[in-house]
């Protein structure tokens, strides 16, 4: 059980993020994103990528952090899923980690429904801990609420 | 051989083998009527041959049996010892069917069905060997000699031209992902060139100039290349109908020759799977219910062949279908009786609805008006849903009809789905809720289908038009009511609202039932956008259709009108008021209840009114560019002759004749033809209740109105113009 694995990371907020190196297609730096009206809060706009219309999800609104400030701009991280490709709006994009499936844990209970709907799991690196996101389900666009049990929330 | 080659050369022959069955199919059909083609039978044979011997290569045992069975029978009637009759021809289509059953089986399944067709290779073999039963019955279509257009018929030299090798050898099957691919590059492609043809503008050196310009066009024909590789002729979905007519001709003992015309136009490879179904459904409707039995023909003095007809044609950038028959054609007071019992429209109003109005209820959900629900058609599914599925993708349905002598569906459908042309609007809005992120503005485009007229209200006096019915705007475009529908609004753009502005711009749309009227702070242009989808994550969205990429390279959002609709809360609420304007409109001066009328001055402080209805346009013409032709005064106008009534010399009484000047004259037509009323002034448009009308005696005046404080005759039209040309409104008129 102790397969290696590799995790593009990035930083919502203060929490660290990790998600399949081999979904991800690409990072860009920030661009130019056309708003939709009416659509849920969390999907912040579309983007061109090379002639493709790509969805851009905001993270923080996603996980439900505050919204950004200032003139920080996010960056794209690209992933693909299937056959959808879906951009994800953070904070901060780091290091591609390798990590033991040894040091996997289940999401613990507490976690915000929001986060528990998106989080795989917890790895625990040796100065923190990385959440990883499952693309499968950030593509599939599940909304929050929908999957997370309602009890959850009140624990957060 | 490794498993993936053999895989190939499996794929390789399931795809050849399905070609062949569709030409079976069509020669088959053409064969019953050229009995006796040799040179059709040869060609029968050598594509059965070819299926057999591949077969045999795969070991595919029940098939090889089966179409050996089928070759030895082909073989015979080749060598002529024994002569085609209906039962041979439907026993080999019944063989195709079995290939096709079988070949559709290995391919989902990867080897042959269970089925071992014994009861068809037994048949195919008593009739190979045995002389016929019967002598030879009437084929199924033995009509020769019709041979104008493109008849569906075994012409033999021309399929070997089509079949021969030289096309062979130049086609190429290409999967249909790599041109889509292809097809987005090039899009991005045009994209980048108009990126570069903006930056070159500002560049002074021509060796640079003239190199854009030469990707520029380059480019271009790219981008037409790619398309036409994605375009196919109509013919692939016609191919399949020669079989379905005749195999339901059959079934309802009638008979039927199918005429095709335009085979060759092309279509987007996406639209031709789409109008597929639509199109089976209008031919089988077509041959069940318009097409009568031979007998009912014969009394009718009609041939008792009856012709079916498909015509397709480019016209404006959209591809025309008809699907014509000449068989009995719509039972319009059937329609009218049936509409009223299901409850569709009122008695009164249905009496008073035109032809073409009535047939349009065989579009409605469910409605039949067939006597006997037979296994083709009448159960009341159909004209509706090839009626949805052709608005689907953009098209539309109309149905004109003679009764006793036939149909006619016409369809209209884009050319393409990927490239359409829309109307690009933006809404500015003040707020700053984007502003940001450089948003200032959002743009979106809407298709062109949608878009019925672009309004533009500039000033006090118009904007007045506007008018707000508890929270609910709404706005008086000739007479009747739009409602208005905020863009910045509906989507929480903006605060503020286009209404305060000094102009509005209203786009008038085609909804569900009736028009309403987007206002937008901007027009921006017409374009041919790509239209690209929308991620799942978007699906709840109803308002928007897709996205397409504009000239700078931002994504701007297709409008959903009907989505836009619902969701602005016209669809469901506006129903029946819309079906009520309807009928005012379609009864024509039956109901005028409250009617908007022109009212105008005729000189001397005398007003008068006409329906506004009945008004083509409101135009100015300058006095000296009138002439007079055969002691009438008369005005070349849009290419015509406009002859022109006086309204101010209405009594005889002389207008005071000022300098030359613009005379406003009210056009009005009837008929394809059309007549000017020239008047003093165009005061103003006011609804007009009937009820107030008083009776006034008064040569071409038919009643009067008091309108804004000031006695106002209403013109009978119909009276002034006959007392003027007796013949304006035709024979039956002036008789």
């Amino acid at each position: 059980m102790s397969s290696l694995r590799q995790l593009c990371t990035f930083r919502v907020g203060d929490s660290l993020f990790g998600i399949d190196v081999l979904s991800v297609q690409e990072v860009i730096r920030s661009h130019d994103l056309t708003p939709v009206p009416l659509a849920p809060s969390a999907i912040k706009g579309l983007i061109n990528l090379r002639g493709n219309i790509v969805t851009a999800i905001d993270l923080r609104t996603k996980l439900e952090f505050p919204e950004r400030v200032g003139d920080s701009l996010p960056m794209h991280v690209i992933v693909r899923a299937g056959d959808s490709v879906i951009s994800l709006l953070v904070d901060d994009v780091g290091d591609v980690v390798d990590v033991n499936e040894s040091e996997f844990e289940e999401a613990p209970l507490t976690l915000i429904a929001a986060c528990r709907d998106l989080v795989r799991g917890v790895y625990k690196l040796p100065h923190r801990v990385l959440l990883a996101v499952d693309a499968q389900r950030l593509v599939a666009g599940e909304s929050p609420g929908l999957t997370g049990a309602p009890a959850s929330r009140q624990a957060a | 051989m490794t498993v993936d080659d053999v895989d190939e050369v499996l794929r390789e022959f399931l795809l050849e083998s399905s070609d062949a069955l569709n030409t079976l199919d069509q020669d088959f059909v053409a064969l019953e009527r050229n009995p006796d083609d040799r040179t059709l039978i040869g060609e029968i044979f050598r594509l059965v041959h070819t299926i057999k011997g591949t077969c045999g290569f795969f070991a595919f045992e029940r098939l090889e049996r089966l179409t050996h069975a089928g070759e030895a029978l082909l073989c015979k009637l080749r060598d002529g010892e024994i002569r085609n009759t209906s039962e041979i021809t439907t026993s080999l289509l019944k063989m195709v069917d079995g290939i096709r059953c079988s070949l559709e089986a290995i391919e989902t399944t990867g080897s042959e069905g269970v089925e071992d067709f014994d009861a068809l290779i037994a048949n195919l073999t008593r009739l190979s060997e045995n002389e016929p039963i019967r002598a030879p019955a009437v084929a199924f279509e033995a009509v020769v000699g019709n041979q104008k257009n493109e008849i569906v018929r075994g012409d033999s030299s021309e399929k070997a031209e089509v079949r021969g090798p030289a096309v062979t050898d130049t086609a190429i099957r290409v999967d249909v992902e790599v041109l889509d691919r292809v097809m987005n590059l090039v899009g991005e492609l045009v994209l980048a060139r108009n990126q570069l043809l903006q930056f070159a503008g500002s560049i002074r050196e021509p060796v640079f100039a003239a190199t854009t310009q030469r990707l520029n066009a380059l480019t271009t024909e790219l981008q037409e290349g790619i398309m036409k590789t994605r375009m196919q002729p109509i013919g692939n979905v016609w191919n399949k109908f020669p079989r379905v007519i005749r195999d339901l001709a059959h079934a309802c003992g009638k008979r039927v020759i199918l005429e095709v015309d335009g085979a060759h136009t092309e279509l987007d490879r996406t639209i031709i799977e789409a109008i597929r179904d639509p199109l089976t459904h209008a031919v089988r409707n077509a041959v069940d219910h318009g097409i009568e039995a031979p007998e009912i023909r014969k009394q009718s003095g009609k041939p008792e062949v009856g012709t079916l007809r498909l015509r397709a044609f480019h016209e404006g950038g959209h591809v025309n279908i008809e699907v014509t028959d000449d068989g009995r054609g719509l039972d319009i007071e059937r329609i009218r009786v049936r509409a009223v019992e299901r409850g569709l429209v009122a008695a009164d109003r249905a009496a008073r609805m035109g032809e073409r109005e009535v047939s349009q209820f065989i579009f409605h959900p469910g409605f039949s008006t067939a006597a006997t629900v037979t296994n083709v058609s009448g159960r009341g599914v159909g004209m509706d849903v090839v009626k949805t599925n052709i608005e689907k993708i953009g098209g539309s349905v109309d149905v004109t009809s003679l009764w006793g002598r036939g149909t006619t569906l016409r369809v209209k459908i884009p050319l393409t789905l990927a490239i359409i042309p829309a109307l690009v609007v933006s809404s500015m809005g003040c707020s700053r809720r984007y502003s940001e992120s450089e948003q200032g503005f959002h743009r979106f485009a809407i298709p062109q289908v949608n878009l019925m007229e672009l309004v533009r209200l500039e000033g006090e006096v118009a904007l007045r038009r506007i008018e707000d019915v508890r929270g609910v705007r709404m706005c008086r475009l000739r007479g009747s009511l739009l409602p208005l529908v905020s863009l910045n609004r509906s989507f929480a753009l903006s605060r503020c609202s286009e209404f305060d502005a000094d102009v509005v711009n209203i786009v008038v749309v085609q909804g569900q039932t009736r028009p309403f009227g987007i206002v937008v702070d901007k027009i921006l242009d017409t374009e041919e956008i790509v239209v690209k989808p929308l991620g799942k994550e978007l699906k709840g969205v109803k308002t928007f259709s897709g996205a397409t990429i504009m000239g700078d390279g931002r994504v701007a959002l297709i409008l959903d009108v009907l989505g836009f609709e619902q969701h602005a809360g016209l669809a469901s609420t506006s129903r029946d008021r819309s079906d009520d304007a309807g009928a005012d409109v379609a009864s024509g001066n039956a109901s005028r209840t409250s009617e908007s009328w022109v009212v105008f001055s005729v000189g001397d402080g005398a007003t008068m009114a006409i329906p506004l209805a009945i008004v083509a346009r409101l135009e100015e013409i300058a006095e000296g560019v009138i002439e007079q032709s055969g002691g009438r005064a008369v005005v070349q106008y849009r290419g015509g002759i406009l002859p022109l009534i006086d309204l101010r010399k209405l009594d005889g009484k002389r207008a005071s004749q000022a300098a030359p000047q613009l005379l406003q004259v009210i056009v009005y037509s009837e008929g394809g033809r059309s007549l000017g009323f020239i008047v003093e002034k165009i005061l103003d448009i006011v609804p007009v209740d009937i009820a107030a009308i008083r009776e006034v005696a008064r040569p071409g005046v038919s009643d009067a109105v008091v309108i804004q404080g000031k006695v106002t005759e209403l013109l009978n039209v119909r009276r002034v113009i006959q007392s003027f040309d007796a013949t304006f409104f035709g024979v039956k008129n002036a008789a």
